[in-house]
């Protein structure tokens, strides 16, 4: 039995639906259709997949899935909470189940109407009775109701402390921008920005315009979890998990820990670095490519530092180096990201990653051996480290 | 409300469960054709056995009956006993008056549950005796803190047979969002109301808190009463050494400006937008958000010194912001 999560698990199937502003179909269709174009991916049959995770969030429950797929028997399935933060939850779960035999193989999926259904960036209201409402109503009266306004807060503080502005937040937006040039699939495709385009888009939270905030779109997307043994004979070239965690630091809330001593860091995000990069034997030097999750773009800036790719308060000077662009330092977000592919909650990115290790991204970079992606940001989250087979 | 008080009301309605209501209620007429009739053309019931006696003959009833679901019909006692709660006519309108006047103002009528031994016969006499039955755990419902109050209610013919039961389930509660009433002044109909800010839901957790700001004009800081740690926002648990009791001390008002974001889009009903929305470091080494008033734009900096103001909406709920400290 294995002690810990090294090497144990492997990507070896990604599916996607089309990604719109309105799909005009079923949550269910568009999960449905990521979770059999896994699968095929893959080269197996549906009856060969025993497990099934997604978000709490979703719509789509695990048995209609496996249902409406032509899934047969399962032996495991788990839904893993808090928005965004859960997509790194998705696949810790699989590979947890892979790993100890619980199941063979299992398809993670996410798929949303965000954009003609519930939309996000709308924000909690007083009309969803929930377990959390009281959490979020030490929030709502003041005025505080969106994902932007809860992320504004830490986001101020930090670029106060450290220096950053606006220009540094444009340096992530635009670089993006630039890489979903080049990919067909993403809603931002055909649509380059430029600095002045960034500067004059509107206020919507103080520091954060509209072009630091992701989009909101319908889609889904969906990757088959496997042992990297029972990789070999699938059809595709696996990512093999060097290493993967869930990640919650000490006075965590959701989007809203604003009860630590330095609100200008990711403790949460630190103590996944601090796993990953352990359970790994890797280093911030040893990652070629990364998919930092990225709903504002103040994020990319504080994560940068969580996970040492820079020192603290260095994030800007190293955004301004163009070293997340194809030829940088670090490659990042190559598809586009939240901001410009689609926001499908993390897992697109999880996608991204698993085809720069395939070495089939629309922006591949060279000699790629290791690609970290995390999940959401504020929230209880994760990383996982992608390696070659 | 204090604990003792909560506890005094508490043994005082605990006191009503298994009283019945009031005298047992005898149906003023038998079971009769006519009234069957009625009721199946509100309710759109064609069935033969209900409705003609030709028909009914081909049933296994082998003559008129009543419809089952009638079974409450026959005993109900009219408008009359429908508004009784400032002069109680009974042992439930008293315990509902009782709620009501400590502030459980609320009620939903939330389930019915009957069944039925028997068809009914023309003629048949039905009596009724209804027991409360039930009082719940004080729960935190959407609506807001309450009871559920079951009663039983037992049916019987003119011969003591037994011909069915229904147990009725309500919720009394404090309306988590209390609506200002309507002009007293003349009995006008309701001004339509200004959209106002979205209010916290009042749960075991969080309500105390607001009833502090909205009754004693404070912020009230949640302290363990064990080891005296503070912590906000409150929560059931102390974190430092796992007690739960808990008593608030209040907060001097006067804090520090830890960050801010200036809120533009969306705009949502109820708010002024912009909204310079705050987190503060209190003196007494909490933190909480809030928004702050009275300050331009330019003037927000990190680190100035704050006071808070107990600030009402036109809608009259109190909430503690923040401004420039004097
Ligand atoms: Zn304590």
């Amino acid at each position: 039995m294995p002690t810990t999560l090294h090497n144990e698990a492997a990507i070896a199937g990604i599916g996607q639906t089309a990604y719109s502003k309105n799909s005009g179909v079923s949550e269910l269709q568009l999960a449905t259709e990521a979770v059999r174009a896994a699968i095929d991916d893959a080269g197996i049959h549906p009856s060969e997949v025993d497990g099934l995770v997604t978000y709490t969030m979703d719509s789509s429950d695990e048995v209609e899935v496996a249902r409406t797929v032509g899934i047969g028997d399962m032996t495991y399935w788990s839904q893993v909470n808090y928005g965004g933060g859960a997509a790194v939850g998705l696949i810790t779960h699989a590979a947890m189940a892979v790993a100890t035999g619980q199941a063979k193989n299992v398809v993670v999926y996410r798929a949303l109407n965000g954009r003609s259904g519930q939309r996000m960036g709308q924000g909690v209201s007083g009309n969803i009775i929930s377990s959390d409402l009281i959490h979020w109503s030490w929030y709502m009266p003041f005025g505080l109701l969106t994902p932007a306004s809860w992320i504004a807060l830490q986001a101020n503080l930090y670029m106060e402390k450290y220096g950053a502005t606006s220009e540094h937040l444009a340096h992530v937006a635009i670089t993006q921008r630039m890489h979903a040039q080049n990919n067909p699939n993403a809603a931002m495709y055909g649509k380059p920005m430029t600095m002045d385009d960034y500067m004059n888009s509107r206020m919507v939270c103080e520091p954060l315009r509209l072009f630091d905030c992701c989009q909101e779109d319908d889609g889904g997307v969906a990757l088959l979890i496997t042992t990297p043994e029972r990789a070999k004979d699938m059809k595709q070239k696996p990512a093999v998990m060097r290493a993967v965690t869930q990640a919650s630091f000490e006075g965590q809330e959701q989007m809203t820990s604003f009860y630590r001593d330095d609100l200008a860091a990711l403790p949460e995000m630190e103590l996944a670095a601090k796993i990953v990069y352990e359970m790994s034997g890797l280093g911030p030097k040893d990652i070629d490519a990364s998919c930092l999750y990225d709903a504002f773009t103040p994020e990319i800036l504080m994560q940068l530092e969580a996970f040492g790719f820079c020192g603290k308060g260095e994030a800007k000077d190293f955004v301004t180096a163009d070293s997340l662009t194809i030829g940088g330092a670090l490659p990042n977000n190559t598809h586009g990201g939240l901001l410009s592919e689609a926001y499908m909650h993390g897992v697109n990115n999880i996608a991204e990653g698993v085809r720069l290790i395939r070495g089939e991204s629309c922006n591949q970079p060279e000699n790629v051996e290791h690609v970290l992606v995390t999940s959401g940001v504020g929230v209880p989250t994760g990383a996982v480290i992608f390696g070659q087979a | 409300m204090s604990d003792e008080k909560k506890q005094a009301l508490e043994a005082e309605i605990r006191s009503y469960v298994g009283k019945p209501i009031g005298p047992e209620v005898i149906g003023r007429d038998p079971v009769n054709e006519p009234m069957i009739r009625q009721w199946c053309d509100a309710m759109g019931e064609s069935h033969p056995a209900y409705l003609d006696v030709d028909g009914a003959k081909g049933t296994v009833h082998g003559e008129i009956v009543a419809p089952p679901t009638m079974l409450q019909a026959w005993v109900m006692e009219g408008w009359d006993m429908h508004e009784g709660y400032d002069e109680p006519k009974n042992e439930q309108h008293r315990l509902h008056k009782l709620l009501a006047d400590n502030g459980y103002t609320g009620v939903l009528g939330t389930n019915t549950e009957e069944n039925y031994t028997r068809y009914l016969k023309l003629g048949e006499t039905v009596k009724a005796l209804t027991v409360i039955d039930e009082i719940s755990e004080e729960k935190a419902t959407g609506a807001g803190i309450g009871y559920f109050i079951t009663t039983k209610t037992a049916f019987e013919n003119q011969d003591g047979e037994e011909l069915g039961s229904m147990s009725f389930r309500v919720l009394r509660f404090k309306p988590a969002n209390p609506q200002p009433t309507a002009s007293a002044a003349g009995g006008e109909e309701a001004v339509a109301q200004k959209p106002s800010r979205i209010k916290p839901p009042m749960g075991h957790d969080n309500g105390w808190w607001w009833e502090r700001v909205a009754d004693d004009g404070v912020i009230p800081i949640q302290r363990c009463t064990s080891c005296e740690k503070l912590r906000h926002p409150p929560r059931p648990m102390c974190d430092g050494c796992g007690h739960q009791g808990f008593d608030s001390i209040d907060a001097s008002g006067k804090a520090t400006l830890t960050t801010y974001t200036v809120v533009h889009y969306p705009q949502f009903p109820g708010y002024e937008y912009p909204i310079i929305s705050i987190i503060v470091d209190l003196e007494e080494g909490e933190r909480m958000a809030s928004s702050l008033i009275d300050c331009e734009r330019e003037d927000v900096k990190i680190g100035m010194a704050l006071e808070a103001v107990i600030h009402e909406d036109d809608d009259g709920f109190k909430i503690p912001l923040f401004k420039p400290a004097s």
